[in-house]
């Protein structure tokens, strides 16, 4: 994509620079590529601690708030004087007469502040210790604030996306390792060795990339018994995910190892009477680890968009977990999304972090090679 | 060139072998079997099945055989009759379900595949040929967008528009006079107005990728020397484009095939089920919901047969075009 100008640094700069330097260098030159470094660091330090980013409990079903439309937040208040403090309006509930449909007002006599570090409901930071201090909180807890409205539980759904993201962003992290672990030993035994071994792991191999994964994967998970505990849910759900993601990585690294074996330093080492681990493990992964990053990261967008399609066929992932696939199945229904359009914002959420991962791993991979152009 | 084909026919006797035996694996994985689930769902209502009556249904569909002797039944039944098991929830042959479902999910997915095509290759050759262009950038924020949004998303999108902007149902491929019709010139009209709609989602998504792997094998092809002797010859650009690094660059459109055809009928189950379409999808998710294993199973073995049969074509077509591959 954009030209990896190496030569604009100094020259003697570049002679010493380690290759992760270099890497680092070329990447940084990648400008989109460094907007979506930062969006994907943001999102995965949500998904690190989503209590404390939430406003309300987002289990906590509210029964005068179904389908409560989102509020805009205000800076500036000019109704008495002039102020300036984040707040917002809550909404009036009335009723139709004749419909009985449910109509929302915006209250602007009743301002409500929002607090920056809060208190909230309590959560628990990773399962070490539980605190109830937020990002934002609302003055008034019988009040809420819906950011991006309720659905029709009246549950908060700002709250729901970002307490999907912890799932939805890590079950692509973890499915990815596995794929990655699979990949590496499966591809890296078939590129070095090469021959007979390279010649059966490479059929099988372009097997499992020409099955087609949705069908097998809901299959696969039709398998798993409904009843099944959450976390155990979410294993499965990540290995039937690797089971044909692999196939992808072990190609990369087979190429790799191929393309390496005949190098002049693996041949030097081996020379000197270097163990093929060694050789293996400190000649020739360093040399391919950026690759191998790269790859990875573009895999990531993958797994997410799979447990979003699997969850949001009702395969995947099952209520009470909350992950952006399962949030997405509110909007099943044309009737629910025409009253309550906003319940695609964890679509829009998928959008953002699919997109920005892939922009990282398009920018990795073009910095991956500083000695390439 | 014949030996190629015959190689690459022989290879898909193992493949298609696999297929059947992993679809069949699949298919079995679930606890229990069809005739506890059939047992749950009376006993939901409050029926009682006695023993003896299951154990006749499990008799009838040979259901205590070991594993093997299963799969081997299944197989020979299919190889030899055509006869792919019965469906236990609509008490009927699988074949007799499946066949007008298999060729419209052919149709969606031949479609999308020269719809993609047809997308992409002028916008690749154009992107690029403007490299770096105000054009260049906004179809690769368009392929990055492509990549991003699930196809399943986009359908719902495109729902909600349709049926709150112009109040109109896009979901089915037919209209519903034509839904139960024989097939006739009006209904292949209508099936034409409401494919486009699943074919656009599906193309949005596949050509994303197809777009950049052809800007790339432009890039690669435009500075090489032979491309500037044709200027050198006076040949116009148009005419130089399409006459050599296009043609060099098409190469890897061929081996896409393989690739996008498992992609294309893998984002067409989900769009399918979203859009409820006539096509394998929906029956397939409702019968695996429901333990209807050889409906099942019947699906997934001929999806990936149909993904193995393009993978073929695309190996065949490539060593057709390009020399090297034969000579291999």
């Amino acid at each position: 994509m954009t030209d990896i100008a190496v030569t604009n640094v100094q020259p003697d700069r570049a002679a010493v620079a380690s290759q992760w330097q270099l890497i680092w260098w070329a990447f940084r030159r990648h400008r989109l590529a460094m907007v979506a470094l930062v969006v994907t660091v943001a999102m995965y330090v949500v998904a690190l601690v989503p209590g404390f980013f939430a406003i309300n409990d987002p289990t906590l079903q509210n029964a005068r708030a179904t389908f409560h439309p989102p509020q805009g937040l205000h800076l500036i208040d000019t109704s008495d004087g002039f102020s300036i403090g984040l707040h917002y309006y809550p909404l009036k509930l009335t009723r139709d007469p004749d419909t009985l449909a449910a109509i929302y007002k915006e209250d602007t006599s009743q301002k409500m502040p929002v607090v920056l570090f809060g208190r909230g409901y309590e959560y628990s930071v990773l399962g070490l210790f539980r605190t109830n201090i937020h990002l934002f909180a609302s003055a008034d807890k019988s009040r809420p604030l819906f950011l991006f409205g309720a659905d029709r539980l009246g549950r908060d759904v700002y709250s729901r996306v970002v307490q999907g993201a912890q799932i939805s962003l890590s079950i692509g992290l973890v499915g990815v390792f596995i794929s990655l672990l699979l990949g590496i030993v499966l591809g890296g035994i078939s590129g070095y060795y090469g021959g007979r071994i390279d010649f059966v792991m490479q059929r099988v191999i372009d097997f499992v990339l020409s099955l087609p994964t949705i069908p097998i994967w809901l299959a696969l998970a039709a398998a798993l018994p409904q009843g099944w505990p959450a976390t155990l849910q979410y294993m499965m759900i990540t290995i039937i995910l690797s089971f044909t993601g692999w196939a992808q990585l072990a190609r990369v690294v087979r190429g790799r190892f191929l393309s390496l074996r005949t190098e002049e330093f693996v041949a030097a080492a081996r020379l000197d009477g270097v163990s093929e681990g060694r050789i293996i493990f400190r000649h020739m992964l360093p040399s391919f680890s950026s690759h191998i990053i790269a790859s990875v990261t573009l895999a990531v967008p993958a797994m997410i968009l799979a447990e979003t399609s699997l969850s949001f066929l009702g395969l995947g992932l099952q209520p009470p977990t909350i992950s952006w696939g399962v949030l997405l199945r509110e909007a099943q229904n044309i009737r629910s999304i025409a009253t309550a359009p906003w319940l695609f914002m964890p679509g829009a959420a998928v959008v953002i972090a699919v997109m920005a991962l892939n922009l990282l791993g398009d920018g990795l991979r073009d910095a991956a090679d500083p000695y390439n152009k | 060139m014949l030996k190629f084909i015959v190689k690459r026919l022989l290879w898909m006797i193992p493949s298609l072998f696999a297929v059947s035996f992993l679809s069949f694996v699949l298919i079995q994985l679930p606890p229990g079997d069809y005739v506890t689930t059939y047992i749950a769902t009376l006993a939901a209502s409050n029926e009682i099945v006695d023993q003896n009556t299951a154990a006749q249904l499990r008799e009838r569909f040979g259901l205590d055989d070991p594993m093997l002797v299963q799969y081997f039944k299944w197989i020979w039944g299919i190889l030899t009759r055509g006869d792919f098991g019965i469906s236990f929830e609509w008490q009927q042959p699988v074949s007799g379900l499946i066949w007008e479902r298999m060729a419209l999910t052919l149709l969606l997915a031949v479609a999308s595949l020269l719809a993609t095509w047809a997308i992409a290759l002028p916008i690749g050759v154009f992107s690029a040929v403007r490299k770096y262009s105000i054009g260049d950038y906004f179809f690769t924020a368009f392929t990055f967008f492509g990549l991003s949004v699930p196809s399943f998303l986009l359908a719902l999108v495109l729902m909600y528009v349709a049926a709150v902007e112009f109040g109109q149902d896009v979901g089915g491929l037919f209209s519903s006079e034509f839904e139960t019709a024989p097939w006739s010139i009006a209904k292949m009209l209508d099936l034409l107005t409401h494919l486009w709609l699943p074919v656009a989602i599906l193309a949005v998504s596949s050509t994303a990728s197809l777009i950049r792997v052809m800007r790339a094998n432009m890039l690669d092809e435009l500075p090489k020397p032979y491309v500037t002797t044709a200027r050198a010859k006076g040949l116009s650009e148009f005419r130089l484009l399409t006459k050599y690094p296009m043609r060099i660059a098409l190469n890897p459109f061929i081996s896409t095939i393989a690739w996008l055809l498992p992609n294309l009928i893998s984002g067409s189950v989900v769009v399918a089920i979203v859009l409820n379409l006539p096509t394998a999808a929906p029956l397939l998710l409702q019968s695996l919901m429901a333990q209807d294993m050889y409906l099942a199973g019947a699906f997934v073995l001929l999806i990936c047969a149909l993904t193995l049969i393009g993978s073929l074509i695309s190996d065949i077509l490539l060593a057709l075009i390009d020399p090297r591959i034969r000579l291999e």
